[in-house]
């Protein structure tokens, strides 16, 4: 069984398009809607790209700026320039 | 801007230059003498250049998030106290759970503050020190932030005026005074197994996320953003959380019994402090968002389990007694309410018997446990309480040696008997509330021998005298405002005056 990662984002203006491009970019990605919060759970991985997050915030969007809006997640971390990913497994 | 993105200096090189090329080696003492702590717990670094930080976080760009985060917050604040934000909560019970969080939570921020600080610099790799560095900031942060939020409340309620005092003293307050106590005298590695990663990665969730979804529910705007401004540094603090166990298991395989030892105590430890959040979460939100037990089941039973299985290929197991709160979900809250509400005559914060309504939605979250135990209790003492005798229990309670809370806690797998360990240490007996907790005394009796137990100081005279108005005295507590039954209370009659404001106004 594929477990999931889980991304926990704010319910605000900024972090509502992310989330947009999150369940875009992300097709098995269940949105949780919590009082305030979001709650995003995918099984195995979940990627935000940067060049989804920009086309809907039509503005540059530096990666780290998810630091802003994120309240908790579960998974490995992997950062770069053009996307931020969460994973299980090597 | 696609050229300017490609002209600037790449993330991962950018983290190199500012993290790594920070370092330098000692050339007039000797690098054991420079860091005397990070070798005597045992764990083996082979190489500190191999430790890797996820988020890559350089401090220009940490400054620049970090003001951005405060300029929201403070925003926030501003228009929370110059809208008579407190008029918009839900009911003043709430800010008893708010009054804990000042006393209890907020103090173990600026702990964290110093155990970082202290941990940082005894590092011997650079990648680790300038984590902990931020980390130390942030927690500076989060205990300033929320003392200024939450000072809003101070203007109007009470029990909110002394918490640094409190913190040191109160009895209840000693559980999670005592458990970072507990981190910060032990080796930087353990330090960071206890608070980065059983508490940050594996339990923080359990505080920060659904309690702060609560109170944004229940009307608190100054809380929450508080509470998610924080929780967004907890991000990057539950990573280095991961980050550092995967370290130390992957830099030599002696490192994974000592790793699993820390988990299994430091989960035990976690564990036993937030029954106060589930009694917070389950009693002390008007209006609820999910009990203790689906927070339970979301955040350790789920997410939990998902992280103990990658662990897995290093060889780590889920903690020792990882099912014993699975036992515990359905009765945890109730319990721990249920001590509070005996001993409310001696805390800064009111209880009351939930209404009837609240009682319906117990028992719709706890139907095989709520109205077999708890809801015959409960109207038991609203019995009481309507013939007059609300009861306050005036004996002290025995308190568990390890985890400071009053023994209140059933056995695992009957919830009728109260659950009792003890074990002998040079001729003296010590008590314990669970098998986790005499488990980690057991391993280390020196230590926990030491603990201030707030119960036996009373009766040894060191906690201002022998009665509760004594000790009352002692802990700066208001007698019959901060403390007792919420009906009655001053809170309740300055809350139940604004409402009657309003209704006027709108009529």
């Amino acid at each position: 069984m594929t477990r999931n990662v889980s991304i926990t984002l704010q319910n605000n203006d900024d972090a509502r398009l992310i989330i947009e491009a999150i369940a875009e970019d992300n097709p098995e990605a269940v949105v949780n809607q919590y009082p305030a919060m979001v709650k995003i759970d995918c099984p195995g991985k979940l990627i935000v790209k940067q060049e989804t997050v920009e086309e809907k915030l039509g503005r540059d969007w530096d990666v780290q700026e998810i630091h802003l809006s994120v309240i908790s997640l579960a998974g490995n971390v992997d950062e770069e320039d053009d996307y931020f990913e969460l994973s299980w497994g090597a | 801007m696609a050229v300017n993105k490609k002209k600037r200096m790449g993330i991962k090189e950018r983290y190199s230059l500012l993290t790594r090329g920070l370092g330098w080696d000692t050339t007039y003492q000797p690098e054991e003498k420079v860091y005397p702590y990070d070798k005597y717990e045992g764990i083996i670094i082979h190489d500190w250049d191999e430790w890797e930080d996820p988020f890559r976080l350089t401090m220009d760009a940490y400054w620049k998030f970090q003001a951005e985060k405060e300029r929201k917050l403070y925003a926030v604040i501003d228009s929370f106290a110059q809208n008579n934000g407190h008029l918009g909560i839900t009911d003043a019970r709430y800010i008893n759970a708010i009054k804990i969080f000042l006393t209890g939570v907020s103090p173990l921020e600026y702990a964290a503050a110093r155990g970082f600080t202290h941990v940082g610099r005894h590092f011997g790799g650079v990648g680790a020190r300038v984590a902990c560095q931020m980390q130390a900031i942030d927690e500076l942060r989060h205990v300033q932030t929320q003392l200024h939020s939450m000072s809003h409340y101070n203007k109007y309620f009470d029990g909110l005026h002394n918490r640094g005092h409190m913190h040191d003293r109160v009895w209840y307050l000693s559980v999670p005074k005592s458990f970072f106590d507990d981190a910060m005298t032990a080796g930087p590695f353990e330090f960071l197994t206890a608070i980065s990663f059983s508490f940050e990665y594996v339990l923080t969730n359990l505080l920060f996320v659904p309690f702060m979804s609560g109170a944004a529910f229940n009307g608190d705007m100054a809380t929450v953003t508080f509470g998610f401004s924080a929780q967004s540094d907890e991000a990057r603090h539950m990573t280095l959380g991961l980050g550092v166990i995967k370290f130390m298991l992957e830099q030599d395989e002696r490192n994974v019994p000592i790793v699993q030892h820390w988990i299994d105590k430091w989960f035990w430890r976690g564990y036993r402090f937030l029954s106060l959040v589930a009694m917070m979460m389950d009693y002390m939100l008007p209006k609820r968002i999910m009990s203790w037990k689906e927070a339970w089941e979301i955040y350790f039973e789920d997410a939990g389990t998902s992280l103990f299985e990658d662990l897995g290929r290093y060889g780590i197991k889920l903690p020792k007694f990882h099912d014993i709160p699975a036992k515990e979900k359905d009765r945890l809250s109730h319990e721990v309410w249920s001590i509070f509400y005996n001993y409310t005559h001696a805390a800064a914060f009111h209880t009351w018997v939930p209404n009837e309504d609240e009682m319906q939605w117990l028992d719709s979250k706890y139907p095989d446990t709520f109205n077999k135990y708890y809801r015959p209790r409960y109207d038991h003492w609203q019995a009481e309480k309507d013939a007059g005798n609300r009861f306050y229990n005036q004996t002290l309670p025995m308190l568990c040696q390890t985890c400071q809370i009053p023994m209140g806690f059933t056995e695992p797998d009957d919830p009728t008997t109260i659950c009792f360990r003890s074990s002998e240490h040079n001729g003296e007996t010590y008590h314990f509330c669970s098998d986790g907790c005499k488990n980690i005394f057991d391993h280390e009796p020196e230590k926990y021998v030491q603990a201030w137990l707030p119960v036996h100081q009373i009766y040894q005279g060191n906690c201002g005298g022998a009665s509760v108005e004594d000790v009352l005295e002692w802990y700066k507590l208001n007698k019959s405002v901060d403390n007792m039954d919420y009906d009655g209370s001053p809170d309740q009659k300055l809350w139940e005056q604004w409402q009657a404001d309003r209704a006027k106004a709108a009529s």
